[in-house]
């Protein structure tokens, strides 16, 4: 049934119906509205989670933590400052192998003191070794909630969905919120093997302490199996869309490639690409529209390449998509301040030093554009300056704070 | 796929390797065997053991921080803290 929900609400009902066990949160805007509808629907007898109220998103990660340990579902969601107080205990969850699934409101981090929205809070703990999905709408953000356990408790890795703070979780949408019933044709319910968690009659410890002769072995085994699920998640993509292809955002009219990791939007020999995640990539594709309308299919053509799945980050596939590209404009919202914007920072990775389709090295020019920091609007108008200026020969990092 | 679940007590096999500076060295002769040592221990690595018949302390110099507590509340004054020899 199609309904007319708020973000945060349609992704608590669809988390209600995932059916997890435990829910632990400490409110922090913007994501309070999705704890907040959490611990209402407990109140009001329609959900069987346990909602466990904590002292600080420290507490709560640690609880939902705990939690898993013991081999049941769990739920967190922060934002900010509360995601950064939750760090130390995101890289044990990560390093304990927790199937913990965590939604992250994303909005700018102090000093100067903001509630809005940016990307700089999730971007900070993009090295603790969690999977990390960017929402671009509300029915994107129910489905990568359920593909998250699904492929949580595939790879005994944790997921990160990130939703932008105000423009996905405070606004009204048409959206379709999968029953009980139907998530459970994809994700059964959830059986950890024996053995393998806190349980009083099979007596285990977990999060020992590795000395220097297990660690690294360790460590690498959890960026090989990270590396993996890129496969994992493209496969159980194609699965959601066959079993819940009614709960899917649906290609658009310009969409080329469409699956777990990336999306292409836009005509498919492009001159300048832009690459963007998460809500911002709505408004570049309205420019795109824009430009095919007023120049036609053989102007200055423009796509849009949307990563989905930051980590693992799909160099492959974004390599397919940027490879023949003369101009690649990087729009984040995040600056890894002093060196340049952390997505930049991965694609220049990707297209660097490697050969192009006839042997030669690659020529693409790949720059960092800043935009949106600190819930600034980024309007149409700032995407075509954007457009513009990739094709001047400077390649520093830009901040677009106006049209 | 990785199973981290360690079995309980297993991780003492993982010895870390010593940082003591001084280590307690125990007169046996002049022990006692009152076992305030055994009990002080914030580590827990002296055992009293019956030895001819009497209960004398061992400790696990694998464990040992060389804390200097036992040498300290020992009511014998057995107890001598040696610099570590390394």
């Amino acid at each position: 049934m199609r309904q007319i929900l708020e973000g945060s609400q349609a992704i608590a009902q669809t988390i209600n119906n995932i059916k997890p066990a435990v829910i632990s949160a400490y409110p922090i805007t913007p994501q309070t509205h999705i704890v907040e509808d959490l611990a209402k629907l407990k109140a009001d007898g329609k959900a069987n989670y346990e909602y466990i109220r904590a002292e600080s998103e420290f507490a709560a990660a640690s609880i939902v933590a705990g939690a898993s340990a013991t081999g049941v579902r769990v739920y967190t969601a922060t934002s900010s400052q509360g995601l950064l107080l939750m760090t130390e205990v995101l890289f044990n969850i990560a390093g304990m192998r927790l199937p913990v699934v965590l939604t992250c409101a994303n909005r700018g981090v102090s000093a100067p003191i903001t509630i809005w929205n940016d990307h700089q809070d999730a971007m900070t703990i993009r090295d603790a070794g969690w999977i990390m999905f960017y929402a671009e709408n509300h029915q994107e953000a129910v489905e990568q909630h359920i593909l998250a356990y699904k492929i949580a408790e595939a790879t005994k890795i944790p997921v990160m969905v990130n939703i932008d703070g105000f423009v996905l979780t405070h606004t009204y949408e048409p959206v379709k919120v999968p029953s009980r019933s139907q998530i459970k044709k994809f994700l059964p319910d959830y059986k950890p093997k024996k053995g393998q968690y806190l349980d009083p009659s099979r007596p285990v410890s977990l999060g020992t302490f590795a000395s220097p002769d297990y660690y690294m072995e360790i460590r690498e085994n959890l960026h090989k199996d990270l590396e993996q699920a890129q496969n994992i998640i493209n496969e159980e993509y194609k699965k959601y869309r066959k079993i819940l292809g009614d709960f899917t955002k649906k290609n658009e009219k310009m969409t080329q490639i469409n699956n777990g990791l990336i999306e292409y939007y836009g005509p498919r020999d492009a001159q300048t690409i832009l690459v963007a995640m998460g809500s911002l990539v709505g408004t570049i594709k309205d420019v795109v529209d824009e430009q095919v309308k007023n120049t036609g299919l053989f102007g200055n053509k423009v796509g849009v390449l949307k990563i989905k799945t930051f980590r693992p980050f799909p160099a492959k596939e974004i390599l397919k998509v940027v490879e023949k590209t003369k101009y690649v404009a990087v729009v984040e919202k995040a600056i890894s301040l002093g060196s340049t914007g952390p997505l930049a920072l991965e694609i220049k990775n990707v297209t660097q030093g490697k050969t192009g389709p006839f042997g030669k090295l690659r020529t693409s020019k790949v720059q960092s554009f800043i935009v949106g920091l600190g819930g600034r609007d980024i309007t149409s108008g700032m995407i075509k300056k954007i457009i513009k200026d990739v094709k001047n020969k400077d390649d520093s990092v830009k901040f677009i704070c106006k049209e | 796929m990785i199973n981290l679940a360690a079995k309980p007590a297993s991780t003492t096999k993982n010895k870390t390797g010593g940082w003591r500076t001084f280590k307690p060295k125990t007169d046996l002769d002049r022990c006692v065997g009152c076992g305030v040592c055994s009990r002080i221990c914030p580590e827990g690595c002296i055992k009293m053991q019956s030895k001819n018949g009497k209960l004398k302390p061992k400790t696990d110099y694998n464990y040992c921080k060389g804390c200097g507590l036992c040498a300290t509340e020992c009511p014998a004054k057995c107890i001598k803290m040696e610099l570590e020899n390394k």
